[in-house]
């Protein structure tokens, strides 16, 4: 902000009125109260107020990460049962290599490559930038696949873990039908992992809209992280990190108390 | 059959002949992660030998040259230089990167936290909770937090990319020692004098070496991508260095005009993490049938 042939006044002013002339506890301190009060301070780029900034760019990455945990969830989860349910039979096979694939892709590459066939070559979509829905189509399928390829891995390994207990004997031994067994008494005990891992997901997520927010330009917390960075804007990236931290961890506590609804037998004390 | 006649082998051979060495060769995905991983080994090493042309030498009249033209196998990128050498010279970049963030990863995630939770009370407590706050972010953003904090750098990304895999480690190896722990061959150490470092490490860490193996070889694969995901945002690698994260990243300006830049390092990037995914894979299967999956 201050020039290197500024005056050593104009530094000292500088260092004044952003409180960097108090010892750093102090700094933390004031820092903490701020942030109580919902101000994170004025960026050093643009001068504007960190919390308009965060106000305006928090639902767009919120809608990204939503409409991508969805898509997972669906194509994930479909995935995961119909594989569980016919183990090394064909679509297993090809539907475990393309989760796989999913969790070796670079998220940065896949969205490159999908801009370059649907946006440059055939010109369905456009390639950044938000506002109409097909703007989300490509970022959130990028980050949906990620999620999918963890969820599809997942679910087939506790769907398999679950068809093998004695109650799905004895259900299959009454006489019920191949679909109530895996649709009443196998898939809501495969769930608790699954929902575990979605948790987890989440985070991956908000990781994720870092690099696929930077890829399609979108204009959410992970680019702005990104360019604050770059930018060395010090309360913007606190800021950001901090949103990023305190939504992982509400999406977890929300995991948490989901947990004692799909199996009664949890008990928090 | 073979135990039966009992005479001298070579170790390579009983090496091969074991029974976690057959499980594995019998495994196909495995065999094809092992052919990938030894394939990205074998081009790093020969790196000068493949690679016909310098990866940071320039020539300007060459530029965005397409494949096959000239002489430029992958073609060449916006400052003439050859894409196929920059690519092959990569394969160095990625798997050094890939090996030293799984290394400081074991250094902060192994020692310390292993002996924590062998003497437990309020020092495995504390390191603990350490290790949750750690977790409570996901690993690339920590890493982007800590090289945000460091600089940006392809040393930073490094460290950063080990740093956030600390964590995972400490957490694996808590988890063995403290079912180790009450074991009657950890209680006969004790009785005969050794000391808790003399058990952690000499007696129960090598307990825990195949799911620190498996694990390692998993966290090579992300340690590949965050680092390539770090450089290509900027904050890893900068350039002129051949890394394929921080290729794609000057390679996306030209996706319109010669998307050869962003497809090819890209592959590559595929190509390790793949290699590196499937291989792990199959070794938890051979060193651990009991884990299941697949």
């Amino acid at each position: 902000m201050a020039h290197d042939y500024a005056s050593k006044e104009a530094v000292e002013r500088l260092r004044h009125a952003w409180g960097l002339d108090q010892p750093v506890p102090i700094q933390y301190l004031v820092f903490m109260e701020h942030i109580l009060h919902g101000d994170f301070g004025t960026s050093t780029l643009s001068g504007y107020p960190v919390m308009a900034e965060i106000i305006v760019r928090y639902p767009n990455t919120l809608q990204l990460a939503t409409v991508s945990m969805v898509l997972g969830i669906l194509i994930g989860g479909l995935a995961g049962i119909i594989s569980a349910l016919k183990p090394y039979t064909i679509f297993d096979n090809v539907a475990m290599i393309i989760a796989l694939l999913g969790v070796s892709m670079p998220a940065f590459w896949l969205g490159l490559m999908l801009m370059l066939v649907f946006a440059v070559m055939l010109g369905w979509l456009p390639a950044t930038g938000i506002g109409t829905p097909q703007h989300l189509v490509l970022p959130s399928l990028v980050l949906g696949y990620t999620a999918a390829g963890i969820i599809a891995r997942q679910t087939r390994s506790a769907m398999l873990d679950v068809m093998r207990q004695d109650y799905i004997t004895t259900a299959r031994a009454k006489g019920l039908t191949e679909r109530v067994v895996a649709s009443r008494h196998a898939l809501k005990n495969a769930l608790i992992p699954v929902v575990t891992i979605v948790g987890l997901i989440f985070g991956t997520m908000l990781g994720g809209s870092v690099i696929v927010e930077s890829v399609f330009s979108w204009p959410g917390m992970g680019k702005m992280l990104v360019d604050s960075i770059l930018a060395r804007d010090y309360p913007m990236i606190q800021a950001a990190v901090m949103v990023f931290a305190v939504s992982f961890a509400l999406v977890n506590l929300v995991v948490d108390v989901l947990y004692a609804f799909l199996d009664p037998r949890i008990h928090y004390d | 059959m073979t135990e039966f006649q009992s005479q001298p082998r070579s170790l390579a051979r009983r090496f091969w002949r074991s029974p976690a060495v057959r499980r594995f060769r019998r495994n196909r995905t495995a065999m094809l992660g092992l052919a990938m991983v030894s394939l990205l080994i074998l081009v790093a090493l020969a790196a000068p030998l493949l690679a016909p042309a310098d990866p940071l030498e320039a020539e300007l009249q060459k530029s965005l040259t397409l494949p096959g033209v000239d002489g430029f196998l992958l073609g060449s990128d916006e400052l003439g230089r050859d894409l196929w050498s920059r690519v092959v010279y990569g394969s160095r970049i990625s798997l050094t990167l890939g090996l030293i963030s799984v290394g400081i990863g074991l250094l902060i995630g192994i020692p310390l936290p292993a002996l924590a939770a062998y003497r437990g009370g309020w020092v495995d407590s504390l390191a603990m909770r350490c290790v949750d706050i750690l977790l409570s972010f996901p690993a690339i953003l920590l890493a982007i937090i800590v090289v945000s904090v460091l600089g940006p750098s392809l040393n930073n990304a490094m460290i950063a990319v080990g740093v956030a895999q600390g964590p995972i480690y400490a957490r694996l190896v808590r988890g063995v020692i403290l079912s180790l722990k009450q074991r009657e061959f950890v209680e006969a150490a004790r009785a005969i004098g050794v000391n808790d470092r003399g058990i952690v490490f000499r007696h129960i860490l090598p307990n825990c070496l195949s799911p620190i193996i498996i694990q390692s070889t998993l966290l090579i694969a992300s340690a590949i991508l965050s680092a390539s995901a770090l450089s290509f945002l900027g904050l890893g690698a900068q350039p002129p260095t051949p890394e394929w994260g921080a290729m794609l990243s000057k390679g996306r300006l030209y996706l319109r005009t010669a998307p050869f830049l962003t497809t090819f390092p890209g592959l590559a990037i595929v190509i390790s993490v793949l290699g590196f995914n499937l291989f792990g894979d199959g070794l938890r299967e051979a060193l651990d049938p009991r884990m299941g999956g697949r």
